[in-house]
């Protein structure tokens, strides 16, 4: 089979080969300024109490599009009697972590098809198809996901930690970073800090491997303090950043001297003689510490040294929040969210469980203000559309195909601007961080016209074909979800409630009662419906009913409401 | 993957070989040369207007047979109006009393009625039935792209790959209402825009998005529908046509008292702003009377069908005068449609259920004003199912517009609608063009005629004095013959050219003088 290119894709699902060239459609001054329109919002004071409101299937519903990549109608019945807790403690239970990559492809002739390559050393010739299987099985797990918080975790610490696939380019060395972001995914956040320091692929992407005494290479140093630890803070003097110095990043890049990846092995090697063996004097940022040499066990003091400083953990905090509830982190979310989630992150020495347990049981996640104001990334857009409509994957039985489908949403997401493994840059992707539009990035004149085409491919067309498979929705299936599915009421109202956040006004749900009953009575569904239903084996009447929904599907799918989790 | 492939999969019953003349179709949208001419000149294309009446009309009770009245009054007398208050329309052919907008259009010679329009094996289901005649398929196939779409794909077999571009600024059609028209559905993708209330046109005549609440999804939510907005590809050609026209009629009803008049009334101002947009389909809901379509107590000339036909017939006469006063009556033709007509006898809830054929109105200056069709035979005695025979397969009607408005060649309109179909005259022939043969200040080169041609027809040109030259181009931008090419002395003059031997098509011919070129289409029809 050929594998798609992106550009393959973008013609299949939009009839073109590029983006639509856009016209300047406003002139600049005509422009509605949304944001000059925008108020100081009425909030509540809810921070981390216990949420004590209602408890039913919207807040259920909130929960779970906020933990994982989406929710169909039976992931909703299946938790529907379990309390707020229960239902948190069981979104972070643990799960064994995944079985490895295969390799799916004829041209890889080192290893069988259906064959793990992550033990296999060497067959560098081969990195392109390893890089392939790696990408879909990542993917995979992310589709087919159980309904607990691994995978929104895996992909916040990838969004957090990021290597580059571009970059890193070894495959092996990516498998053995993707086991760890999932393996820490709900564990210690300390310990995946120190973890990662050595990790090959890491020592790759910011140059650790070249590293060493006298030739100081400071890049893993640097974005250690700026991104993946404390932040950078205001700037209160020359290469003083409030919570580390220029002189924190050279002492830490020599802290940090020796460690090298092997491509063989695909491991990480420390080299005594590579190592700055000299004392490390740290600013006054970390209480003038001086770390003297500890060989191997050097960078461990390093991490604690950071980790000692509860700056660190409101800097995590923070971006838990940007990932979890909203962007906006004003005073208040400061006092009342931040500063006592990274308490707790420091009292229990930053575990993540106890974090996360803490906010997701929280009056503030529940609270008005913060629900359906997250715009969905590419990838919890195209992989939540997959999993609402319950979308069936080939099996493993069929795995060159199910490897391929697998890739086929990676492409989806690639061309909404989100590639994953490849964030654009070490600080991730823009919409986590990017000053003043944050998840706004995501919806701009190129990625919002694809959306909707995407969505009008699979709502309205059979899918994706790919050998005897289609991917593709059912549309009676996704209706008899429904609990009554010949009231065309109940059957618009319940899909609302899976697949916005809030609900719609009464203009909006006759807009779309006139989608999927143009200008009949209510009745005429349900007679329609039931015919079908009597004789579900007549093709006419089978299309009388998937066409209409198919329509009602479409229209959904297209409105910006659908862009908000 | 290639375009083609992904039709041979998707849709297979397009993949049949166009041909038209001996050259495939699809190459002709690859030549540039042809839609630099389909779009060239003044606002100078033919429009169609569809008027889909959703839910069912009833037509026996809209165009209704007087011979069988005695019958019909033993059928449904609980929902037939009074003898005394039919409209007389023809003969013993009369019309609903709410229609008698569409009476008066008929005097004027701009209202065609076709009886009895239908298709073999009738569906009951709403939603198969309008599937049925939007796609144009039999009963028993079911067909994913539109007629309407199909034909526009023959023309623009790439859309949407490179549109909007500057030979083709303007939307391929419009449907106006909540999502584009099926009719519309081409093989990869709808060849048309739909103009909701949520859209681009309302809101820039100053409507807003909507309410959004005052907080954190309020905001993200205006963000998005703005950039939804922005990003609609056609939104400047479209607000820029209706800021440059104004509706002229006076008989439009207040805005929101006829729904299908306030569709119409934009339609009206985008095609006198200028828009190429040669297809729009506008909608009435609420045909589905299965109860109380008449008012009781007050008459059955009253009442729910009566309204609707009143909205639908004042909406046809409003339009129609403001095409007249805007100068545009001649290009425009509107033609309704329904996806079944009503059963014969009426139930006990004063209502009509689920029926097969029924009427269909074409309007404007160029549709043949006659009524074609027989009164239907309405049984002295009949059951409850008993439903009207079909006269005119509506394909037939479809495949006689294309023919007679978009000159379309009968072997493509075969394939295009998947069988020969019977010619029906829908359209006035003697007005093929709908266009004036004078020159003008605008344009130095008229319209030839007569047109279509027969073996010779005749140019008029105006010259400025100095070299000109006259030459014929086919459909895909060969030149065929150059007729003039010297220096011309200033006046009007007259060309006469000899078509007997050209082949049936659309062709073009070109002046270029005084440094500007001046293209028009002309048809060879024997």
């Amino acid at each position: 089979m050929k594998a798609l290119t992106p550009e393959a894709v973008r013609k299949l699902i939009t009839g073109r080969s590029h983006p639509p060239k856009q016209s300047n459609n406003f002139e600049s001054g005509s422009q509605k300024k949304v944001s000059s329109k925008r108020q100081e919002k009425a909030r509540t004071d809810t921070g981390l109490e216990p949420y004590s409101g209602s408890w039913g299937n919207q807040e259920i519903a909130h929960l779970l599009r906020r933990t994982t990549f989406g929710i169909n109608f039976n992931d909703l019945a299946n938790v529907s009697s379990m309390t707020l807790p229960d239902l948190v403690t069981s979104l972070l239970q643990d799960e064994t972590l995944p079985d490895p990559p295969l390799n799916v492809r004829d041209g890889y002739t080192g290893v069988p098809i259906g064959q793990t390559w992550v033990n296999k050393s060497g067959d560098f010739d081969f990195n392109q198809d390893k890089l392939y299987s790696l990408g879909a099985w990542t993917m995979g797990h992310m589709v087919h996901q159980n309904l607990t918080l691994r995978e929104k975790m895996a992909l916040f610490l990838h969004n957090h930690f990021v290597t580059q696939v571009e970059i890193v380019v070894e495959a092996r060395h990516l498998y053995s970073y993707n086991n760890l972001l999932r393996e820490y995914a709900l564990g210690n956040f300390k310990e995946l800090t120190k973890q990662m320091t050595i990790n090959p692929a890491m020592l790759v992407y910011l140059n650790g491997n070249l590293n060493e005494v006298g030739a100081a290479n400071e890049n893993y140093a640097r974005e250690l303090f700026e991104l993946f630890t404390i932040g950078k803070g205001e700037q209160i003097g020359e290469g003083d950043y409030t919570n580390y110095t220029e002189q924190d990043v050279l002492a830490a890049a020599r802290v940090l001297t020796g460690w090298v990846n092997d491509y063989l092995v695909n491991t990480s090697n420390y080299i005594s003689e590579k190592h700055d063996k000299g004392d490390k004097q740290f600013s006054s940022a970390f209480d003038n510490v001086v770390l003297s040499n500890n060989e191997e066990q050097e960078y461990i003091d390093l991490i604690e040294m950071i980790f000692s400083k509860k700056e660190t953990a409101r800097f995590i905090c923070r971006k838990l929040y940007r990932w979890f509830i909203y962007y906006t982190i004003d005073d208040q979310v400061e006092q009342q969210v931040i500063d006592p989630l990274a308490q707790i992150m420091v009292d229990n020495d930053y575990e993540l469980k106890p974090v996360l347990t803490t906010l997701f049981n929280s009056a503030h996640f529940f609270d008005e203000a913060n629900r359906g104001c997250l715009i969905k990334s590419p990838l919890d857009l195209t992989i939540g559309f997959f999993r609402q409509f319950n979308v069936a994957f080939p099996d493993n039985a069929d795995l060159i195909n199910q490897y391929a489908n697998w890739r086929f949403v990676y492409l989806l997401a690639l061309l909404q601007e989100q590639r994953l493994g490849d964030p654009p840059s070490v600080a991730g992707w823009p919409a986590y961080y990017q000053e003043p539009q944050f998840y706004q990035i995501w919806i701009n004149a190129a990625t919002l016209p694809f959306k909707r085409d995407l969505t009008n491919f699979f709502t309205l067309g059979p899918g994706y074909e790919s050998g005897d498979f289609i991917l593709g929705i059912d549309p009676i299936a996704m209706a008899e979800s429904v609990s009554q599915p010949s009231d065309p009421n109940i059957l618009i109202q319940e899909l609302i409630d899976l697949l916005y956040s809030i609900d719609l006004i009464q203009d909006q749900k006759d807009f779309l009662k006139e989608v999927l009953i143009p200008g009949l009575p209510d009745f005429e569904w349900t007679v329609e419906w039931n015919n079908y239903k009597s004789d579900p084996d007549d093709p006419n009447k089978l299309a009388a009913v998937s066409s209409k929904l198919r329509a009602l599907f479409s229209t959904m799918l297209s409105m910006a409401e659908y862009q908000l989790s | 993957m290639k375009r083609r492939e992904f039709l041979k999969r998707s849709a297979p019953a397009v993949t049949l070989p166009f041909l038209m003349g001996g050259v495939p179709i699809r190459a002709i949208g690859k030549s540039s040369f042809f839609e630099q001419f389909v779009t060239t000149g003044e606002e100078n294309n033919r429009i169609l207007v569809l008027v889909q009446l959703n839910g069912g009309n009833d037509g026996l009770n809209t165009i209704i047979p007087l011979d069988q009245y005695s019958n019909l009054f033993n059928a449904r007398s609980n929902v037939l109006i009074p003898e005394e208050k039919v409209i007389s329309l023809i003969d013993d052919t009369g019309l609903h009393p709410s229609m008698s907008s569409v009476h008066s259009l008929f005097q004027e010679k701009k209202i065609g009625i076709l009886q009895g329009v239908g298709y073999p094996n009738p569906n009951f289901s709403h939603f198969r039935s309008t599937e049925i005649m939007v796609s144009a398929s039999d009963a028993d196939e079911v067909i994913k792209t539109g007629w309407l779409g199909r034909y526009l794909d023959r023309d623009y077999p790439e859309y949407p790959e490179g549109f909007p571009n500057d030979n083709t600024p303007d939307p391929l059609a419009i449907t106006m209402g909540a999502i584009v028209s099926t009719t519309c559905q081409g093989p990869i993708t709808n060849m048309g825009i739909a103009i909701s209330r949520n859209d681009a046109l309302y809101n820039l005549n100053g409507e807003d998005f909507g309410e959004v609440p005052d907080n954190n999804y309020g905001h993200e939510l205006s963000f998005i529908r703005q950039t939804q907005l922005q990003t609609q590809l056609y939104l400047q050609t479209v607000s820029d046509a209706a800021s440059k026209a104004q509706n002229l009629s006076s008989l439009y009803p207040e805005a929101g008292e006829n729904t299908l008049a306030d569709q119409l009334k934009i339609v009206a101002q985008l095609i006198a702003g200028g828009l190429q947009t040669s297809i729009y389909v506008v909608s009435l809901g609420g045909f589905d009377t299965h109860a109380e379509q008449i008012q009781m107590g007050t008459g059955t000339d009253t009442g729910l069908h009566a309204d609707l036909l009143q909205k639908l017939s004042d909406a046809i006469l409003a339009f129609q005068d403001d095409l007249n006063l805007l100068g545009h009556e001649d290009r425009v033709v509107g033609m309704t449609f329904s996806e079944f007509g009503r059963r014969i006898r009426s139930n006990i809830s004063y209502g009509t259920d689920h029926g097969t054929s029924g009427p269909v109105i074409v309007f404007g200056t160029s549709v043949n004003p006659i009524l074609q069709g027989d009164n239907p035979e309405i049984p002295a005695s009949l059951d409850q199912e008993d439903n009207l025979p079909m006269q005119f397969d509506f394909r037939s009607v479809y495949g006689s517009i294309l023919k007679d408005w978009f000159c379309v060649d009968e072997q493509v309109i075969s394939t295009l609608l998947f069988r020969d179909f019977q010619y029906l005259p829908v359209i006035k022939t003697d007005n093929v063009t709908g266009l004036e043969d004078e020159i003008t200040d605008a344009s130095p080169l008229g319209q030839n005629y007569p047109n279509p041609a027969n073996n010779f027809t005749t140019i008029k040109f105006r010259s400025s004095g100095g070299h000109l030259e006259v030459s014929l181009f086919d459909f895909q931008g060969k030149k065929i013959e150059t007729f003039i090419n010297k220096n011309i002395p200033v006046g009007e003059h007259e060309l006469r050219i000899d078509t007997g031997s050209l082949r049936n098509a659309i062709y073009y011919y070109q002046m270029k003088h005084a440094n500007k070129v001046f293209t028009k289409k002309m048809v060879v029809q024997r």
